[in-house]
């Protein structure tokens, strides 16, 4: 069974949230108006709802990250549960417990939820397997293989934005091969019928047979992002990189740094994405990460409602024993 | 089937006389998702107000969420105005156990203080959980339990009602 099954019950309702790979578009499509129904709490005066009053989430933060494990703690908040959020990279690994040890410690602290992130591809699954019924496991990036939260986040902002996707092009530029954000992206436009997607980057950073994912493939970003109505930047994982991927930074800036003059071969009200962080001047010009088409700081807004939503909707699916239909 | 016209002339006509008499000059309704929408823009068409029509989606707020999880046809809530020191009127199709309102209120309550809150229905039809009773509604009657009645819409507005079988 792979992750795309094991995050269904047999209805084939969310029960876990691992891939965005194998859902249908209506999963999709849940998600993303339950978001936009969300949306509007951060602008009231008590940014809060009574939804998860009385659950309990854990953030499982193998690996370090600011925005995601931020925003997953605000949406836990603004839904009413409580949440705590262990950095598991700095405890109980370090002292040799086993990931399954960590996990049964906390299953007996009584929690609803596991937010996980992890280094390695297949973690979140893994846990998912081997949580009680009760619990729903939620992926906040595993390692190459998928970030789904942000997928849908993206997916959200390019809807907000432009929602005609059957006549949508989108470029997605930079590192795809370290990308686990560039993989859900794809997965999750494709399923919601995005005319066409496209990949920017030399070849040594494109995974092999990357064509197979539903995608154009352009070396030359002068081709790559001519008439797109979104650019989708993906941040070069420095940190990431093995070997000689990569001549220098500046280099790369060269040739697929997004300036205001490659961002002109784009439509005109083409707007510009980046999951964050950026790196300014290696894949992004300050210019145009602060100018009036970037979108990526709303990107941020954006993920606190889809993950309220995709919390809610997959804790809420608990609720019901399956089989039973509301 | 029945048509909701002439109970929303009802309501108006109810809705008036309370204003007047409570000195609301300004009052503004907000409709329920997705029936209790109807009814208020209606009503409001009727009693010509200026105030901007708010609409409200209690999904998040009801208390069978460990039950039925997320309604997945939830929609933003939409309040136009500043709530604080307005006069509302929360407006919904039918009145049963209370629970709806009760949700409303909660949520009306996280945008801001409102100066007052009255309830118009279209139909009460008995079988309160709560204490929650309407100041205005179209018609009050005392359905048994397992009888069920519902507004279609938008156009007509019509009440269907279902007897148990």
């Amino acid at each position: 069974m792979s992750a795309s099954k094991v995050q269904l019950d047999r209805q084939g309702r969310l029960r876990h949230f691992l891939t965005v790979e194998g859902l249908s578009r209506r999963h999709l499509i849940e998600i993303l108006d339950t978001a936009e129904s969300l949306r509007g709490v951060a602008e009231r005066r008590v940014k809060k709802l009574p939804t998860l009053h009385g659950k309990t989430v854990v953030n499982l933060f193998f690996e370090a990250s600011t925005r995601t494990r931020t925003t997953f703690e605000l949406a836990a908040k603004r839904l009413s549960a409580d949440v705590i959020t262990l950095n598991i990279a700095h405890s109980s690994t370090v002292k040799g417990e086993t990931l399954l040890d960590t996990l049964q410690n906390i299953e007996a602290m009584q929690c609803d939820m596991f937010v996980v992130r992890h280094q390695q591809s297949g973690a979140a699954e893994f846990i998912a397997r081997h949580v009680k019924p009760h619990i729903a496991v939620l992926n906040a990036g595993d390692g190459r293989h998928a970030h789904p939260t942000q997928g849908m986040l993206d997916a959200f902002t390019i809807r907000r934005h432009k929602p005609d996707f059957a006549n949508l092009q989108v470029a997605i530029v930079g590192d795809i091969l370290h990308s686990r954000v560039a993989r859900s992206l794809i997965h999750a436009l494709n399923i919601l019928g995005v005319a066409e997607i496209r990949v920017v980057a030399p070849r040594t950073l494109l995974p092999a047979a990357v064509e197979g994912l539903g995608v154009r493939v352009f070396l030359d970003p002068r081709e790559g992002l001519k008439d797109v109505d979104v650019v989708v930047m993906l941040r070069l994982q420095k940190e990431r990189m093995e070997g000689a991927l990569l001549p220098t930074e500046q280099e790369f800036f060269q040739r697929y740094g997004l300036t205001e003059e490659r961002l002109a071969l784009a439509k005109p009200d083409a707007i510009v994405m980046h999951p964050g962080p950026i790196n300014r001047g290696v894949e992004i010009d300050s210019r145009v990460a602060d100018g009036p088409r970037s979108v990526i700081l709303e990107q941020v807004t954006n993920g606190i409602a889809v993950r309220m939503a995709i919390m809610s909707i997959t804790l809420g699916n608990h609720a019901r024993p399956d089989g039973e239909d509301a | 089937m029945r048509d909701a016209e002439f109970l929303i002339e009802a309501m108006a006509v109810q809705l008036r006389e309370l204003l007047a008499r409570r000195g609301i000059g300004e009052p503004t309704l907000v409709g329920i998702h997705t029936g209790g929408v109807w009814v208020a823009d209606r009503l409001r068409r009727r009693l010509d107000l200026a105030t901007p029509l708010g609409k409200l989606d209690i999904s998040f707020y009801r208390d069978d969420f460990s039950r039925i999880g997320v309604n997945p046809q939830v929609r933003p809530s939409e309040l136009p105005f500043d709530v604080d020191d307005r006069h509302l009127v929360l407006v919904d199709d039918v009145l049963y156990t209370g629970r709806t309102i009760r949700a409303a209120l909660n949520e009306l309550f996280d945008y801001g203080r409102p100066a007052s809150v009255l309830l118009a229905v279209l139909v009460d039809r008995g079988g309160r959980e709560l204490p929650i009773e309407a100041h205005v509604a179209g018609s009050r009657l005392e359905l048994p339990a397992g009888d069920h009645i519902r507004l279609t819409g938008p156009e007509p507005l019509q009440l269907l009602m279902q007897s148990a079988p």
